[in-house]
């Protein structure tokens, strides 16, 4: 079994560094990756680590290696990471659609920077978020944490090593230069009071096993490489025994399942965080580095007599359709803030379409939004007839 | 009628291959089915344990050896087939990696990762089906088709120069090298037997013919007249300098093994580079811990942390 | 004051990213407030003008990046020019009077000026400028316990290097004005 092995007590840690430990703490052994502006700390901080626990590091040659290879470690045993930003999550979209269809467990970190192309590499953004949740071709469930400090960079790197293990598939962490430049108070808990979720190996015999035989929770139990099962694991559509079937029924059984494991799951997987919610006219939406400028601007809108609310996405994919749509009901209207021109407000916007109002404070990044700008759109919205 | 099939179930690749997915897709005359036995029989040879061997494949109809061999197999996207199986070899490092693919495949869209893959000295094995041409996708031109040759995108002749592939390989730092064509079957079943039982990165060209496309555009006859045609033309000389016996459409196939070093691995030299490091630091997390442990008030509120269920 | 907002300027080589550090780690870490720490990143930060910054608050910091500061430390001229209209009104500018030579006409900012590169390179050790200063601006602002951030120094600097660290920051927290 893997050496549970970790750092603890309170450390003054830069973001990137506290993603590193905060994979160690979840047991990952094997990271490949490629150098890329912001996160290259992340693999700096591996490569100095894997090593001291036993565990592998590889820089690759590129992005679409790295995205490969933590899928190969994978079906070894290994919980795999990769660390990059936007133009590499660009290359590693081929491969992050066949993590998905081999269901395969892993956790590939975007710390987002100005965008598109090259664009600002030392700066920030949040305009990945569609490609986080749609960058590879096909239909896939898929799941995106949005930390935005330090603190919550450890934390949800635990989680999305737990999500990618519990559902089987590669988890997104996406944040951004900001928060992984910045250096704040992390506090790492000793190791008892982690939840660590580790995959759940089959217990059939090799005979009988079947590799893509799902259970109720429509996650199929695993097997890796070496253990005797000499099982087929293939990108094409395939069957429960994982042969390539190229008919109409099988697509169906086999894409489906890929998406209804997220959306069946979805109670479980999702995560906000809500201020003062309960009596709100107006909500804002946020996540990640965003969420950081929404609360002075609350305050601020509450001082001017608006009676708003705040909810922080920590999960951003899956969409919580749910909560937006009961919450419509209730208040005159959303306004989001996101450091892109228009992303996940269209989520919003769609869950609220019938209710209630949307109202989108965009920037292009390498900046971030004026609090007025907040304070102005939640007025508006809030005194609309 | 049923004779015939107590016949093949008595077949001795029977517990190498999936039975239950045979027949194969693979076109009559193809080489690929002699190349497939010549892998089972090579790892025979070796006595590995089977269940510590693992199959990586790319794309193509190469690409499709994964999905018949009884082995851990995986079947990957194009041309990432080798740090796929770079994975899986870090992460357990008591299995045998074997990548089984094609020459577009390898050589193309995955050509940087072969030749880093090589550099590295990875201890993982690749057998490279080299047929000239791109078959799954209807037979366009591959970096290996020869000056002059036909294929769908070059309906003119190819004018580009095409690799050589052990040249390459060599170069670029592997430890074993060796290419033969789908004729010399017993000579390639040993050479894989020989590269399963050797560490680093043992790279294995297999010519072989491909008679719908290849044949079909250049006018070279049946699956077999292409093999009588290898047969005919190849020289066995492994003294030869891999980088000087390129392939072409009428020359001599040189083939044999021409590297066959033990320059030591990647993970052995990152076993050498870090021990001092690793001894030194044994303690890191105890140390850095420790450090910081006063500080670590276990009444203190948790922001971070979430109920996940 | 419940937020402050701190931004450290030179030129590379100086400590400006380490002297950040200190200051966050001391307040977060020993004095039990919030600090967050960013920094220039990219070509500009590799050689001439570098800076870094911190935001201090009672509670959680919200916003943590600095449009506007406080507090300015310019250990450089180049980085007082680039950074000294960031100041707020009624902000403290501290600088070492010997690398900042030419100063805008301030009428609605405090100034501090203290010869840190001179002390330190009397100490013998040149690069302990930015902790000399480090102890001045905590004398004279008072956001940050001396205990903090000796605290704080003892974890940042080579164990060889402690005990020089220390005397140069209580040297620079005593400097009287000359």
């Amino acid at each position: 079994m893997i050496k549970k092995s970790k750092l603890r007590g309170e450390f003054f840690m830069q973001g990137d560094i506290a993603c590193a430990e905060g994979a160690i703490a979840a047991g990952c052994r094997f990271f490949g990756g490629y150098p890329i502006t912001p996160a290259s700390e992340i693999a700096e901080r591996m490569a100095y680590r894997l090593p001291l626990v036993d565990g592998a590091f590889i820089q690759y040659e590129d992005e679409i290696a790295s995205m490969a290879g933590i899928i190969g470690a994978s079906w070894a045993g290994a919980k795999p990471m990769t660390a990059t930003s936007g133009p590499g999550i660009s290359l590693m979209n081929e491969n992050i659609g066949l993590g998905m269809m081999m269901e395969t467990p892993c956790v590939v970190i975007n710390v987002q920077r100005g965008s598109p192309s090259t664009g600002l590499p030392t700066s920030w953004g949040q305009a990945d978020m569609m490609q986080a949740r749609w960058g590879s071709h096909g239909d896939y469930g898929s799941i995106s944490l949005s930390p935005n400090s330090p603190q919550e960079f450890f934390d949800l790197t635990i989680v999305a090593f737990n999500y990618a293990e519990k559902y089987r598939l590669p988890v997104f962490v996406v944040t951004d230069a900001v928060v992984g430049h910045m250096t704040e108070k992390v506090v790492i808990p000793p190791v008892e009071e982690l939840d660590i979720i580790d995959r759940k190996y089959t217990n059939k015999k090799p005979a009988d096993y079947r590799p893509y035989d799902p259970d109720d929770d429509l996650i199929p139990p695993f097997a890796k490489a070496g253990d005797g099962y000499r099982y087929h694991s293939t990108g094409l559509t395939h069957d429960e025994r994982g042969y390539p079937v190229m008919s109409e029924e099988c697509q169906r059984r086999c894409a489906k399942r890929l998406v209804d494991k997220i959306k069946k799951n979805a109670d479980d997987i999702i995560i906000t965080e809500e201020h003062d919610i309960e009596d709100a006219d107006v909500v804002v939406v946020s996540y990640g580095i965003s969420s950081r400028t929404v609360i002075p601007a609350m305050e601020k809108a509450k001082e001017k007599g608006v009676k708003v609310g705040f909810l922080r996405l920590v999960t951003v994919w899956p969409f919580p359709e749910k909560q937006i749509r009961e919450l419509s009901k209730q208040i005159k209207g959303f306004v989001v803030v996101e450091l892109n021109l228009g992303q996940v407000v269209l989520e919003v916007e769609r869950c609220a379409a019938k209710h209630a109002e949307t109202k989108l404070v965009g920037h292009p990044g390498g900046g971030m939004h004026k609090m007025d700008d907040i304070v102005n759109a939640i007025l508006e919205v809030a005194n609309e007839q | 009628m049923s004779n015939k099939k107590q016949h093949i179930l008595e077949h001795p690749m029977d517990d190498l291959l999936r039975m239950d997915r045979i027949p194969h897709i693979w076109c009559p005359g193809c080489g690929l089915g002699s190349d497939v036995a010549a892998f089972a029989d090579g790892l025979k040879r070796a006595e590995v344990d089977f269940d510590k061997v693992a199959v990586v494949s790319g794309i193509g109809c190469t690409g499709r050896v994964a999905g018949y061999i009884k082995l851990d197999s995986y079947h990957t996207t194009h041309g990432r087939a080798i740090p796929f199986a770079t994975g899986l070899k870090l992460a357990n490092r008591d299995l045998t990696v074997v990548v089984f693919s094609g020459d577009g495949d390898l050589f193309a869209i995955g050509g940087n990762h072969l030749i880093h893959a090589a550099r590295r000295n990875l201890d993982i094995n690749v057998i490279c089906v080299n047929n000239f041409i791109y078959g799954m996708t209807g037979g366009q031109n591959a970096p290996t088709t020869p000056l002059g040759a036909y294929s769908s995108t070059a309906p003119f002749g190819n004018y580009e120069a095409p690799f050589n592939l052990v040249g390459i390989t060599a170069a670029a730092g592997a430890n074993y090298v060796a290419r033969w064509t789908t004729v010399q079957a017993r000579r390639l079943s040993q050479s894989i037997a020989t590269a399963a039982k050797k560490k680093g990165f043992c790279f294995i060209e297999v010519v072989s013919p491909c008679a719908t496309v290849f044949a079909r555009k250049n006018k070279g006859g049946t699956g077999l007249d292409l093999m009588k045609e290898f047969r005919n033309r190849t020289v066995i000389d492994h003294k030869a300098d891999p980088t000087q016996i390129p392939l072409t459409m009428d020359d001599e196939i040189v083939c044999g093994e021409f590297v066959n070093r033990e320059d030591p691995t990647f993970w052995e030299n990152v076993q050498n580079g870090i021990k001092d490091q690793v001894e030194k630091n044994a303690d890191w997390e105890k140390i850095q811990s420790e450090k910081n442990k006063r500080l670590y008030k276990k009444t203190l509120k948790y922001e971070g942390s979430r109920d996940i269920g | 004051m419940d937020k402050l907002r701190v931004k450290i300027s030179g030129y590379g080589g100086q400590g400006i990213i380490l002297s950040s550090y200190i200051v966050g780690k001391a307040v977060s870490i020993y004095d039990g407030k919030s600090a967050t720490m960013t920094q220039a990143y990219g070509p500009e930060a590799r050689g001439g003008a570098c800076s870094s910054q911190v935001v201090i608050d009672k509670g959680q910091v919200d916003y943590p990046l600095v449009d506007s500061a406080e507090v300015l430390v310019a250990l450089s001229q180049e980085g007082y020019d680039k950074f000294f209209h960031i100041l707020n009104k009624g902000g403290v500018l501290f600088y070492d009077k010997d690398l900042v030579t030419e100063l805008k006409d301030h009428t609605d900012v405090v100034e501090k000026a203290i010869p840190a590169t001179r002390i330190a390179e009397n100490m013998g050790k040149k690069i302990v400028a930015n902790i000399v200063m480090l102890g001045y601006v905590t004398a004279q602002t008072k956001f940050v316990t001396p205990k903090a951030m000796e605290a704080a120094i003892r974890g940042s600097v080579p164990q060889k290097y402690v005990d020089l660290n220390i005397k140069a920051f209580t040297t620079g927290y005593k400097y009287k004005k000359e």
